[in-house]
């Protein structure tokens, strides 16, 4: 069985994609524009993994609807991250309004 | 100044929260592995040197779909690029570091410690001669955690298979939204976000996360550019405070 090489194959190129980066950016000088640009890199990939994530449930249909239990909790847990900046609260109140919705809808 | 003994804790506990939010996909990932036909060792392999858990799951959906392995491997690049800017946005604070530090670091560099580690760094009032053992607890809880949920699910085998129908799916949203909401201080980073949530939209069917890199540059462009009509502030980006409780 050639698992072992996919195993393998996944891992070298994820590793060639962290690890080089890491090293090499370090020894260029960067110049004080890139560095900041960089500060806006943990907003930008958050919100561009989330916003599909609770606005596209499945994957090809856009669901703006109090059917779609992702979004409404979605928003709650928006709210209650701004109100408490508290991440675990937010997790579970945020999967807990979650898994309530999705009972109410009954989707 | 913190000892590298209490950074390393500080970055393990501050990750914690990250973990519980990591937790159903590991053990999902695991069940549905095995489930696909994967071997138990080829699955455990699979999180210890790939350890990035979109791409496992990915690769496991692309196995099931009966896709090469060379084109699978070839997913995994596309899908992992994103690592490449988390590493770029932290090779300038790391980069005094010897190369037994910078092994590690890279090779265990995931969405959730580059969130967690980027944040300390960013803070300037807090002193930075360890802030690397800061960024190694985190990197490394998720790690050990990573592998046990994915033994987890190995074990669980087929009792977790409908993720849906638990909500699972959820759970790394709701993680990702806890940790951007507190970033969202300044007019350049909410330029940012809502630039890059649009874009990821309309990207989305664009295959292998391609549409999350665009989204994601073009958000990092929406910053840049809204810092420079905007005046000039030292600390337009307020990610300088703790995301854990």
């Amino acid at each position: 069985m050639n698992e072992f090489v996919l195993v393998l194959g996944m891992g070298l190129v994820t590793f060639l994609i962290r690890y080089p980066t890491l090293v090499l950016i370090g020894r260029i000088p960067l110049p004080d524009r890139v560095f900041r640009a960089l500060r806006y890199v943990p907003p930008a990939v958050l919100a561009a993994i989330i916003v599909p994530s609770v606005l596209i449930p499945d994957g090809t249909h856009i669901d703006v609807s109090i059917s779609n239990s992702y979004l409404i909790a979605g928003i709650v847990a928006a709210l209650i991250s701004w109100r408490t900046k508290n991440l675990l609260a937010t997790i579970v109140l945020g999967m807990v309004v979650f898994l309530i919705w999705r009972l109410i809808v009954g989707v | 100044m913190p000892t590298p003994r209490a950074e390393f804790l500080a970055g393990a506990r501050a990750t914690i929260p990250l973990v519980i939010g990591a937790l159903p996909f590991g053990i999902i990932f695991g069940a549905a592995a095995i489930t696909t036909g994967l071997s138990p060792l080829a699955t455990i392999a699979m999180s210890i040197f790939v350890f990035a858990g979109s791409a496992e799951f990915i690769g496991v959906g692309l196995v099931k779909a009966g896709v090469s392995v060379p084109i699978i491997i070839l997913t995994t690049f596309v899908v992992n690029l994103r690592h490449a800017l988390y590493s770029a946005t932290l090779a300038p604070y790391v980069k005094k570091l010897p190369q037994r530090w910078l092994l590690p670091l890279g090779y265990m560099l995931t969405d959730e410690a580059f969130v967690v580690a980027s944040t300390h760094y960013a803070d300037s009032t807090s002193d930075p001669t360890y802030k690397h053992w800061y960024f190694l607890g985190s990197e490394l809880i998720l790690f050990v955690c990573w592998q046990i949920f994915t033994w987890v699910g190995i074990f669980a085998g087929t009792h977790f298979q409908d993720a849906t129908r638990l909500g699972l799916d959820f759970a790394l949203s709701v993680t990702f939204i806890g940790m951007l909401i507190p970033l969202m201080k300044s007019r350049p980073v909410l330029a940012s976000v809502i630039v890059a949530s649009v874009v990821a939209v309309i990207a989305n069917p664009l295959p292998n996360k391609i549409g999350l890199m665009i989204a994601a540059l073009s958000g990092v462009a929406a910053g840049v550019i809204a810092e420079g009509r905007g005046k000039p502030e030292p600390e337009t980006i307020a990610i300088s405070e703790e995301i854990a409780p």
